[in-house]
């Protein structure tokens, strides 16, 4: 956005100055080519086909067949959407909360402490795990028969079984194993976010007698903003889209209802029940809410302006 | 449809020149070019591709213009691939066929009616197991011939029931006390200070093994337990089978076999739901922490082959109020792709696949259970030969009532989720069993309109 308009904001410059300009946007649109079309084959094009389809009935054997709105009038009705929503909505705040709260903190120790390069390596290790391999990894240690934590739990005493089929603990788990996965990463991004911010600040702050958490308050924070928000819409985004996780510790099978989240309600739909018409209606309802979530995000957070200035 | 699928790959084909272009010549292998003829076949039992493979190779002797190409795919992946391929219109020419699935192909005419060349070859249906040809036919067209069967036991830890000094050979249930079944469980269960589930200071809060571990990732069947004494205490799954529209999940029969279950987990005898392995039945079974399971005979080489951590042996199922033993019979068959292009050979691999030649091939790996009575025999012969003692799963098929079928109807898959849903509700005592089914059997037979 910013790019364009201070091109816009240029004074008109030499004929040839112009002409060379436009040249470079030729080449430009050339060296695009490729990702516009591998954007229209794997993205335009099935989006369109995707909102056709939320608009037919169609099974993935018969031709679709056009039914208008029934799709989203069933959804209304739909106990099972809602209640994927819900668990949803709990698995994001929990994930996104904890994985951010956790990252900043993490960051913030990186940035004011240490810059040793093997400890921002190895926060990475579980985010270069395959999820598959997480979810595998996780559902032997939570296993409640035969798990090593339950195994520990039982010998401290305490008697609660964190099992990924126990309704109340399902979602919590889940969303506090992708944060274990993902906290590394956002930390890193985190990181490089602090990194921007000028030394110069922290210097002046210091002299003035600021302790580590009021410049974390007054200075990191708030010239982090931008970054923050980013990382904030990003992975809201990815944590909406939650289904790896929960198909692998549930060994394959259907997870508890409790878990049962909105993408794995679209999969099942789709290719358990090849309800594909209905499962576009729902992917569709899932992309307006993502639209809007990150529209506010970016809008609260001010996400494209800097306080750096 | 197909036809613009067709066009979008020959076209991405006309893009992706430099690769080799008999790729591109890809799904025409079927076609028959000097009168020889590729059929595909899928299946997804890698227990059994040898068989398949020894039985396709005789095939291929006798019919040397057909050779059959086999491919495995894993169970969890199996029906999609299937359904994305016969989408596509590059479905393989036979496929293996089983109940819950065939009614969605049926009802997209997918699966080439057979009938005409049953009647023209004169096959002997009654060469097979009662019941298992009839699963396959709707509205007098056939879409399959059996292929195996299996049936449903007692799986237990030998060593605790000997330990124990119980009886398993011939035990009663019902759902009030539960019987001698619930005797034995009550007996093989034990606390972690070694008192078992009949001691007066039993500890139900500490069991460090279960007298029987339910599976309760069951579906709408419960094939593995609930629905073999659901059906011993006389409840039938809906109105007509196959192709019934009405079921009876709210049925008290069945009500109250599952508040026994859910009684079994309250009395400490079985784990609560949220505190089962989500690692499988066989795993727990294997680690030693469960007496005794129900478990179908396909999972004999699992518990009985040389892998098995623990001495497992099996014993028949209670006699229910009915007063027969019940167990589930369920069979698959092989499918022809309505789509094909190689009618007359795809039948004929089928046909040889459903004779004595293919299923004595099939009986001698002794893996499962063929479905001619004759094949049956040589399976249970080479079980015996390994030194496995089977007979109990054949034993239901030889007494009259002894086995009953799953439902077979549409929806199939759906069912499965609301029944399991409410199921689960009930374990975990969110509800009590009679308004759960209620709720769910509403919600299943919504289904039918």
């Amino acid at each position: 956005m910013h790019a364009v308009e201070t091109r816009l904001d240029q004074p008109a410059g030499l004929r040839g100055r112009e002409r060379r300009r436009r040249d470079d946007r030729l080449v430009g649109w050339l060296f695009l080519l490729p990702v516009i079309v591998g954007f229209i084959v794997f993205y335009a094009y099935p989006t369109v086909r995707g909102v056709w389809y939320s608009f037919t009935d169609y099974s993935l054997l018969n031709d679709p067949s056009f039914v208008g709105g029934e799709n989203y009038r069933e959804l209304v009705g739909d106990e099972q959407f809602w209640n994927s929503l819900k668990v949803t909505a709990s698995y994001v705040v929990v994930n996104i909360v904890s994985q951010t709260v956790v990252a900043l903190g993490l960051a913030a120790l990186m940035h004011r402490l240490t810059r040793s390069v093997v400890l921002r390596a190895t926060l990475l290790v579980p985010w270069l795990v395959p999820n598959v391999t997480i979810g595998l990894l996780w559902a032997w240690l939570l296993d409640p028969d035969l798990g090593f934590v339950n195994h520990l739990l039982g010998l401290a005493g305490i008697d609660a079984t964190l099992s990924f089929t126990s309704p109340a603990w399902a979602m919590p788990l889940v969303a506090l194993v992708n944060s274990w996965a993902y906290t590394g990463y956002t930390a890193l991004l985190l990181y490089a976010g602090m990194l921007q911010i000028p030394q110069h600040l922290y210097e002046g702050a210091a002299i003035d007698g600021a302790g580590e958490v009021r410049m974390f308050r007054s200075i990191t924070l708030p010239l982090l903003r931008p970054i923050l928000a980013l990382v904030l819409v990003v992975s809201l985004i990815g944590s909406f889209q939650i289904f790896d996780t929960v198909a692998v510790v549930y060994g394959g099978k259907p997870p508890i209802p409790e878990a049962r989240v909105i993408y794995y309600y679209i999969y099942q739909q789709a290719f358990t029940y090849f309800h594909m018409g209905y499962a576009a209606a729902v992917a569709m309802v899932l992309v307006v809410i993502l639209g809007v979530l990150t529209t506010v995000q970016m809008r609260m957070l001010r996400a494209s302006r800097s306080d750096l200035g | 449809m197909s036809k613009r699928k067709r066009a979008g790959s020959a076209l991405l084909c006309g893009l992706l020149v430099s690769t080799a272009l008999a790729a591109c010549g890809g799904s025409e292998s079927g076609e028959p070019a000097n009168g020889q003829v590729t059929l595909d076949y899928w299946l997804w039992d890698d227990n059994q591709q040898a068989s398949y493979q020894a039985c396709a190779d005789a095939f291929h002797k006798e019919n040397p213009t057909i050779t059959v190409k086999i491919t495995q795919t894993a169970w969890a992946q199996y029906w999609q691939n299937l359904t994305t391929q016969l989408a596509a219109g590059e479905a393989p020419d036979v496929w293996t066929n089983q109940v819950s699935y065939y009614p969605q192909f049926v009802a997209n005419q997918q699966i080439l009616d057979i009938q005409p060349y049953v009647d023209a070859d004169k096959i002997d249906l009654s060469q097979y197991q009662e019941g298992l040809a009839d699963l396959w036919t709707k509205d007098g067209k056939r879409y399959g011939l059996p292929k195996d069967w299996d049936t449903e036991a007692i799986v237990y830890n030998k060593e605790m029931v000997d330990k124990a000094g119980v009886d398993l050979s011939d035990l009663t249930w019902n759902p009030t006390d539960g019987g001698a079944f619930e005797q034995a469980i009550a007996k093989l269960t034990v606390d972690t200070k070694g008192r078992n589930g009949l001691h007066p200071d039993f500890d139900k809060d500490n069991v460090a093994v279960y007298g029987y571990l339910p599976e309760w990732n069951d579906g709408s069947q419960g094939q593995n337990g609930w629905g073999e004494l659901a059906a011993a205490n006389g409840w039938t799954y809906l109105d007509k089978n196959p192709w019934g529209t009405r079921y009876k999940y709210d049925d008290p029969k069945l009500i109250e076999t599952i508040g026994w279950y859910k009684a079994l987990t309250d009395k400490g005898y079985a784990p609560r739901f949220d505190k089962q392995s989500t690692l499988g039945i066989d795993a727990v079974m294997n680690s030693g922490k469960a007496a005794l399971t129900i478990a179908g005979s396909w999972t004999i080489n699992t518990y009985m082959g040389p892998d098995a951590k623990q001495k497992f042996a099996l014993a028949p199922l209670p006699v229910g109020p009915v007063g027969v033993r019940k167990s589930a019979i369920n069979g698959l068959s092989d499918a022809i792709w309505a789509g094909t292009k190689n009618k007359d050979a795809a039948w004929k691999w089928v046909k040889y696949l459903a004779s004595p030649a293919c299923q004595d091939v099939v009986a001698a790996n002794a893996v499962v259970f063929p479905a001619i009575k004759t094949s049956t025999e040589k399976a249970l012969a080479a079980h015996q030969a390994k030194g496995r003692d089977v007979q109990v799963y054949v034993d239901y098929t030889k007494t009259p009532g002894g086995t009953f079928l799953l439902p077979i109807t549409d929806h199939g898959t759906e069912i499965s989720q609301i029944v399991q849903d409410a199921l689960q509700a009930v374990i975990l005592g969110q509800i009590e069993p009679a308004e759960a089914l209620k709720k769910a059997n509403q919600e299943v037979n919504a289904l039918f309109g």
